[in-house]
């Protein structure tokens, strides 16, 4: 007997939790102002994250899904890729959306149940969250074949959760990826649940990164809450792609700190001493203790950031909060280039009884119940 | 009787299945242990362990495809497809092999399968989250397809789909699970066929099933108060097949038919019933036959826009005032 095929999956992590390096640092990680950068965006999700969060307990959005823990990875995204490379996110990828371009009265909107939301003034390709869990892994590869096809040197960059590895999208995404040397990037967020099912129960495969060999294309797992691994990480990768060597299996090892969305609650299924080791873990403050001893962040320039956050924060939020609604016959506007005839008499027809029903709309019986259960 | 919650009538029918017959499993994501995502699985896995109630990767088309496997070696799995929109990863499964081998067998293979499927427009989930498939269900033959619009109807009729050697397809509406009803105390199995009258009437019928029953009832009282006309409901439960004799009759009854339901009218549902009028009941009829259903668009995100776009007793009340104006 021989051996016909053997492989290794490489970790990367450049800081301890307590902020320590472990390693020499890449050059652009030991610049004070791009570390300073990626923290403000960090923070800023994190705190746009949380009002977010309560908008929702307030009545005041829809369903909202958390990125409390995994803001690392959204920063890496975002400052990652260039400005014409395509994002091909997942639903908890708000630090990314909100770094290329989507205004934080974008993103509520989208959760506040308005298509509007998915469509921000922003200049370049990005797609709009897909619900269908892993659907976007093949646009993503279809997106890789258009630049590769038009000779552009662009990059698509397809995000997921560990528990999307299972969906034969994935499988087939990562396959045609392989065989016809594509540049895409697949960021696998691991943050250890897909709703109430652990990473153990998902696949018995020893990390997410080797899927990768399989499909003949590079695996990496890295420390997801370590925005030098990440970054550092995430530009090798595209730039390995925009070069035209191929695809990588980004596997980002997190935590999701919140519950799946605010319409679950997690405390049914994991245990608060789990939390607890994962909270040690955290991205930001890992990074702000890694500045504080390496490049003088102290508490002034932490508050002082603070409020320039918060002070944003609420100028969104009172934009979301007092935009008009769309008029009822939107729901007509986007369905072809020009409306069919059949249709027009529909919209008309609306009008006129929107018209007439104005503010009547309210007394509709409303058989719902409550919000519903899950993105 | 007692009164119960129709995610409760579901929880009921499961465990009374499991109990009675080792052959049955329950297979989706997040049955296990939190229960599912609507509670109708709630309680199961500790009562009968992982082996019987079973949490599966997320991919939709390997445990529909498992599931349908297993039937085919006598098993008789649940599946529970989180939500109807994310059937359609499955639908290859589903279409070509659940619905078509007991027929290329000559009968050998059987697929006792039950698929529940909650599905439907909730609140605000958007054109990915929103859809309405029975239409497409209900086109395939080799499938029975069964809408419970009560609780004691999604308890009969789990119970009897997890018997019949059929793969049945049931759909349940997300935000149904907090209706309440009563059922029978004892066992009980509705006839997975078939059609049932709840209100009636002599004007006009309303064909309704699942959710647009409930609209057809509040537009039977509203006619019945402010216009003096008197609508008999009839609750299609079974809509493949769907009950010819049972339409027959309430046309024969009324003269007047009035179809709604909560999908777009394409192929629908509504587009159904009234071939079927017209093929036995033509010369019954005292006016055109009218569709009342969704708009035909994606289901729009805003809520005052999804309000619009669906189906309501106000607009069951005024197709019925319009059919009679125009006879
Ligand atoms: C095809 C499909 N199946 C099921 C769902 C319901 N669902 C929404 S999120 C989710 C879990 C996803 O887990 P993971 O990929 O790990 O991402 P995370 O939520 O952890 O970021 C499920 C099952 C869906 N949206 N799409
Ligand atoms: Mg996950």
């Amino acid at each position: 007997m021989s051996r016909v095929a053997a492989f290794e999956i490489e970790y990367v992590q450049y800081m301890d939790e307590s902020g320590q390096a472990l390693a020499d640092l890449p050059n652009w990680a030991t610049e004070v102002e791009s570390l300073e950068h990626a923290y403000k965006w960090m923070l800023l999700t994190r705190l746009f994250d949380a009002k977010a969060v309560a908008l929702q307990r307030t009545g005041q959005m829809g369903t909202y899904a958390s990125c409390l823990g995994q803001e690392a990875i959204g920063a890496a995204i975002g400052l990652a890729m260039h400005p014409n490379d395509v994002f091909v996110p997942s639903y908890r990828e708000t630090g990314a959306q909100l770094i290329r371009g989507s205004r934080m009265r974008d993103i509520l909107m989208f959760w506040g149940g308005d298509e509007r939301g998915s469509n921000p003034p922003i200049a370049n390709q990005d797609f709009p969250v897909a619900i269908p869990i892993a659907s976007q892994c093949l646009h993503a590869v279809g997106v890789a074949t258009a630049f590769k096809y038009r000779k552009q040197n662009r990059i698509a960059l397809c995000a997921i959760g560990d528990g999307a590895t299972s969906q034969g999208d994935f499988y087939e995404a990562i396959n045609l990826a392989g065989v016809w040397k594509l540049p895409v990037v697949f960021l696998v967020s691991n943050n250890q649940w897909a709703i109430s099912v652990p990473r153990a129960a998902q696949s018995a495969s020893q990390t997410l990164a080797q899927k990768a060999i399989a499909a003949g294309i590079d695996g990496v797992q890295v420390d997801g809450n370590d925005y030098i691994a990440m970054r550092d990480t995430l530009d090798q990768a595209i730039e390995k792609a925009r070069s035209g060597n191929g695809a990588t299996i980004i596997e980002a090892l997190t935590y999701r700190l919140s519950d799946h969305t605010t319409a679950d609650d997690a405390s049914r299924y994991r245990s608060a001493e789990e939390v607890e080791v994962y909270k040690q873990k955290d991205p930001l403050l890992r990074l702000e203790r890694h500045m504080r001893v390496a490049m003088g962040w102290d508490e002034g320039k932490q508050q002082s950031l603070k409020e320039q956050c918060q002070q944003q924060i609420e100028e969104e939020i009172q934009a979301y909060l007092t935009a008009e609604a769309a008029p009822p016959t939107e729901m007509f506007d986007y369905l072809y280039e020009s409306l069919p005839k059949v249709y027009l008499k529909q919209r008309q027809q609306l009008f006129d009884e929107w018209q007439q029903h104005l503010g009547a709309r309210e007394e509709t019986v409303d058989t719902d119940v409550k919000e519903s259960d899950h993105v | 009787m007692a009164e119960m919650m129709y995610w409760q009538a579901v929880q009921r029918a499961h465990d009374e299945e499991l109990e009675r017959d080792a052959n049955v499993i329950i297979l989706g994501e997040d049955v296990g242990l939190v229960g599912g995502t609507y509670k109708a699985t709630s309680g199961l896995l500790d009562k009968y362990g992982a082996e019987r109630v079973i949490d599966t990767p997320i991919s939709e088309n390997s445990f529909t495809g498992l599931g349908i496997g297993a039937a085919f070696m006598g098993v008789r799995p649940i599946i529970e497809i989180m939500s109807v929109n994310f059937a359609w990863l499955a639908m290859d499964q589903i279409m070509n092999n659940a619905a078509k081998v007991h027929y290329m067998s000559g009968g050998q293979l059987r697929v006792p399968a039950v698929f529940r499927i909650p599905g439907g427009t909730a609140h605000q989930l958007g054109a990915q989250h929103s859809a309405r498939m029975e239409k497409v269900f209900m086109g395939v033959a080799g499938l029975r397809v069964v809408t419970p619009s009560t609780p004691k109807q999604a308890y009969g009729l789990l119970k009897s789909a997890v018997r019949s050697d059929d793969p049945v397809v049931i759909h349940e509406h997300e935000n149904m699970y907090q209706f309440k009803g009563e059922v029978p105390d004892e066992e009980y199995l509705h006839p997975l066929e078939g059609s049932e009258v709840v209100r009636e009437g002599t004007d006009v019928t309303l064909f309704g099933y699942n959710l647009s029953v409930h609209w057809c009832l509040q537009a039977a009282d509203i006619l019945s108060e402010e216009q003096r006309i008197e609508a008999q409901v009839v609750d299609l439960y079974s809509l493949s097949p769907l009950d010819r004799e049972g339409i027959h009759k309430a046309v024969a009854n009324t003269h007047n038919a009035v179809i709604v339901e909560e999908a777009e009218p394409v192929c629908g549902v509504g587009a159904e019933v009234m071939a079927i009028i017209n093929e036995e009941a033509f010369f019954e009829l005292d006016s055109a036959p009218i569709r009342v259903s969704a708009a035909n668009v994606p289901m729009p995100f805003a809520r005052n826009l999804e309000l619009a776009a669906l189906p309501d007793a106000k607009k069951i009340v005024a197709a019925v005032m319009a059919q009679r104006a125009a006879r």
